[in-house]
């Protein structure tokens, strides 16, 4: 088991800074189109983190042109270029699937203020 | 003309490869392997080689194997295991590790299945259940074993019986990475066997 561990280890990403659900993320995800690769900005709230270790993932909801959309990432993969917490959110459950239901002012978080 | 290695299953895990993607692997201890014995056609009437894998000691051994590593003076192995047709050119004395493989090379995967004990009929061959509820008192059960006019059961009928524990192999299985360092190999997919299985891995001619 020793060896997986530090398999584990060693693909794990330390630039990811800590964050939790209910926070207002900004991701540049890398995405090939044609041969070629580009940035593409997704900026939304976490609605969940799942799992633990190398295989955490987390889902990002965002309204996109009035549709909700939701993208899960691996915490550490590398198609995430960059990672920024724009705003912590003080919510009160780990899931946040009481969103999907909600629009415009019903699904505003508060803000957290330490 | 193959070449092949013997490994020790470690377990599961992940790996990111470099253009993103995710990968399930199992991570394999393979090597360093020792060639014992080289085989002709001249002389075994097949060629192949054997390799031996895995520290032991000489209290372990019975006097024909100690006799089989002591005429060819070289380390006393505790697996030893054939491989026919043997591509590297080896001879006895000689050292086959993990970096004698690359990343994306495409293996076959032979070892010893989990075993699953005494196995009903629905696991043993997928056969289908019947309803558990609406009154049904027909479960799991094999159902009908035949004809009455046979008046026998016809042989390789798909009966309940001892499941797993048999010799598997797996098929077309990519090495998605070689760590020559440790000597590992990372191996897509998964593999016969509970942890710490001895594996034969061989490359596939294309």
């Amino acid at each position: 088991m020793n060896i997986i561990n530090e398999i584990e280890k060693e693909q794990m990403r330390d630039d990811i800074p800590e964050f939790a659900t209910g926070d207002t993320v900004r991701l540049a995800v890398r995405v090939v189109e044609g041969g070629k690769e580009r940035l593409q900005i997704y900026e939304g709230v976490v609605l969940k983190r799942n799992g633990g270790g190398l295989n955490e993932s987390f889902t990002v909801r965002k309204i996109s042109n009035g549709v909700g959309v939701e993208r899960t990432f691996p915490v550490h993969s590398r198609k995430i270029a960059e990672f920024k917490v724009v705003r912590r959110g003080d919510v009160r459950k780990s899931r946040l699937y009481y969103l999907r239901d909600r629009r415009g002012k019903a699904s505003r978080i508060k803000e957290k203020r330490d | 003309m193959p070449k092949g290695i013997i490994g020790k299953k470690l377990g599961m895990t992940q790996y990111f490869k470099d253009d993103g993607k995710v990968v399930p692997v199992t991570v394999v201890e393979a090597g360093p392997c020792v060639v014992a014995q080289v085989k002709t056609t001249e002389k075994d009437g097949y060629d192949a080689i054997q390799l031996g894998f895995g520290k032991t000691k000489a209290s372990k051994m019975n006097k024909p194997l100690k006799g089989h590593f002591a005429s060819k003076n070289i380390e006393k192995k505790r697996y030893l295991r054939e491989f026919r047709n043997y591509s590297l050119d080896v001879s006895e004395g000689d050292e086959v590790t993990v970096a004698d493989f690359s990343d994306g090379e495409t293996v076959n995967v032979t070892g010893i299945s989990k075993g699953k004990g005494f196995a009903g009929s629905v696991k043993r061959w997928n056969q289908s259940t019947g309803p558990n509820t609406h009154g049904s008192h027909f479960h799991r059960s094999p159902g009908s074993v035949g004809a009455v006019d046979a008046r026998r059961v016809f042989k390789g009928h798909k009966m309940p019986g001892r499941m797993g524990h048999d010799q598997v192999t797996v098929q077309n299985l990519e090495i998605v990475k070689v760590d020559a360092e440790r000597s590992l190999l990372l191996i897509k997919g998964s593999l016969p066997g509970p942890n710490k299985t001895i594996l034969e891995i061989k490359t596939v001619d294309r």
